[in-house]
């Protein structure tokens, strides 16, 4: 039957050499794993998202040391003051040097990205191997939970959550987690349907082994490399989630900087001070732009059948 | 091909009737008592009693849902605790301009998506094709938020050729109505088109491969036809999916492009009502939404076998 093309890039389907017996998959794993390593390496736009990447992460981790100034530390004295050589990216409208928000902003972003990913990936990935491997009752009731979950669209879903939960940071987390947690699922779930029908899973069980060992054994690692490729895609679309909502006032809250909030205020002042909304706005896009090139290349390189 | 309608549309009962169970939990997530809140300064325990018989708050939670789920069933999505009027009938106010916004950002997302992907395809490796990437991939990375203010800071503030905000309806002053559109509607389409670019590629490229393409160049047929008709009509057939599962992107797209441009549409309504905890509002959009979607999955499974003449004999 038709099915839906799921809008997640990597595919769930095996791997082109999938390991015939146990014994030979063991010996081959690692050196597949090179062999994408070393292309990861050749692939000029991968590196550079990969770059970009490590840059963002190394900002957010030595702010107080990178900052010239301190963030939330008003000063009616430079008021919208234009880039200058004293504050290289201006001040905003309560004097705060935006590169010192900018740098601490980082945090924000990245924290966002990586702990919403982990919380869908935390419960996604095993819920969908539960239900890819179990099938029958448990498959339909977590894909329909998954199918309620999909039909909303992240953000709105992220705002109703945000808005029930109330406004902070951690809430704009666990909204995005949530409503990325489907994607994970889905994944997980086609990837244990076509490794369960595996010769090697089948001996397996032939051999006695308990189904948590198969699963830990020998399913997850079939799913891993599609969920790496996945993960770091939607920590883009996640750090886009965040700065969204705190765009719209309901992630990070004043005066703690985030770029997304940064932005709202800016939004106020494009004609009077346009440099408060195009330096977050960089910030925001290279960072995403970081983790997208980071997971195609991922993709390319441990996914042989989703090449660009 | 009846049952295959069928059984989609049966499949996608149990999820909405799960969408409506989470929406209704969404109000027990809410710290604190309502009804406390709503007694205000009086907090006389035979006013909260009243209250709380008059929202069935005293009732058993099945109980509760039942209720809420009935008055759904029959189009009464509550009232907005602000201004007083039914949420069905604000909804219906504010959903014909982000309508109206959504299918002009589709019309400019598949305007640029479709015939770039097709370009990026076809020239395969050149440079063309990293051109269009680098796009595509600038596009999907962008904030649209921020695509719009740059937009309102350059277009309206700078050259002054388009207005930065508001909203005018077709009816009243079709010209007015386009140039307030036009800024919000390409900053939504920018993204989608980025993303059907990328489909449209990798699909292009996929049925590019095949054996029947190759014969047909084989046999002298001109590239451009073969790209055009022989490829195109193929590679289509995902896309169209593709496009209706875009189109709840492009809703939440929408939350975000009109609080940049203040136009008074599905997403402002959201948000507006969240900073004013007006909660049936919220869980009124949110279902109208996924309602909305699931149909529109429904609607794009159909059109999938409709549209592939090997599934549509099964």
């Amino acid at each position: 039957m038709a099915a839906l093309p799921t809008t997640s890039t990597a595919s769930p389907t095996p791997e082109g050499g999938s390991p015939v017996t146990t014994v030979a998959g063991a010996e081959r794993l690692p050196r597949r794993r090179h062999r994408g390593l070393r292309k990861f390496a050749r692939n000029r736009a991968a590196v550079a998202g990969a770059v970009i990447v490590a840059f963002a992460v190394i900002v957010a981790i030595f702010a107080p040391w990178l900052s010239p100034y301190d963030p939330i530390a008003t000063s009616f004295m430079t008021v919208r003051q234009a880039p200058s050589a004293l504050h290289w990216f201006g001040t905003d409208e309560l004097g705060r040097d935006v590169l010192a928000r900018m740098i601490f902003g980082a945090r924000a972003s990245l924290a966002a990205g990586v702990v919403s990913v982990g919380i869908a990936v935390i419960v996604g990935v095993p819920l969908g191997l539960l239900a890819g491997y179990f099938g029958r009752w448990v498959d339909a009731i977590i894909s329909r939970l998954a199918d309620a979950l999909l039909s909303i669209p992240f953000l709105i879903l992220a705002i109703a959550m945000a808005a029930f939960l109330g406004a902070s940071l951690t809430n704009a987390m666990i909204a995005i987690g949530v409503s990325a947690m489907p994607r994970f699922v889905r994944l997980a779930r086609a990837q244990a349907l076509t490794v369960k029908a595996e010769e090697y899973v089948e001996g397996a069980r032939a051999i006695g082994l308990t189904d948590t060992r198969i699963i830990v054994r020998y399913i997850l690692p079939n799913v891993l490399p599609p969920i790496i490729v996945q993960a770091s895609l939607t920590v883009a679309t996640a750090i886009i989630a965040e700065a969204s909502l705190s765009f719209l006032g309901l992630g990070q809250l004043p005066p703690l900087p985030s770029w997304g909030s940064m932005l709202n205020t800016a939004k106020d002042f494009v004609e009077q001070a346009p440099w408060m909304s195009i330096f977050p706005g960089i910030a925001i896009f290279l960072t995403v732009l970081g983790f997208n090139l980071l997971g195609d290349g991922l993709r390319d390189a441990l996914d042989p059948r989703e090449q660009s | 091909m009846l049952r295959l309608v069928v059984h989609r549309a049966l499949v996608a009962i149990p999820t909405l009737i799960i969408v409506s169970m989470m929406i209704f939990g969404l109000q027990k997530m809410l710290p604190g008592d309502p009804v406390l809140a709503m007694a205000g300064e009086d907090q006389n325990p035979q006013v909260i009693a009243a209250l709380r018989e008059k929202y069935h708050l005293d009732k058993p939670l099945p109980t509760q849902y039942a209720l809420w789920i009935g008055d759904v069933l029959h189009g009464n999505l509550g009232t907005s605790l602000r201004t007083g009027e039914p949420v069905t009938t604000l909804i219906a106010q504010k959903l014909p301009v982000t309508l109206q916004l959504a299918m002009f950002g589709l019309v400019i997302a598949i305007g640029i998506g479709i015939p770039l992907g097709i370009l990026s395809a076809a020239n395969r490796g050149k440079a063309i094709d990293y051109g269009a990437n680098v796009l595509a991939l600038s596009g999907m990375s962008i904030p649209n938020f921020w695509l719009g203010i740059l937009l309102i800071f350059l277009v309206s503030v700078r050259w002054q050729l388009l207005p930065s905000s508001g909203y005018v309806p077709p009816g009243e002053d079709l010209w007015m109505s386009f140039k307030t559109m036009v800024m919000p509607a390409f900053v939504l389409g920018a993204a989608l088109g980025a993303q059907l670019m990328r489909h449209t590629r990798s699909a292009m490229l996929g049925v590019l491969r095949t054996d029947y393409i190759r014969t047909a160049r084989a046999k002298g047929l001109l590239r451009g036809t073969v790209v055009l008709k022989h490829a195109l009509r193929n590679a289509l057939i995902p896309i169209v999916t593709v496009l209706a599962l875009l189109f709840g992107e492009l809703l939440a797209g929408a939350v975000l492009t009109e609080q940049v441009f203040t136009i008074p549409g599905f997403g402002k309504l959201i948000v507006d009502a969240v900073f004013n905890r007006d909660y049936a509002v919220v869980q009124g959009v949110v279902l109208v939404t996924a309602a909305g979607f699931i149909v529109l999955n429904l609607l794009a499974d159909v059109l999938y076998v409709l549209l592939n003449p090997r599934l549509r004999r099964a």
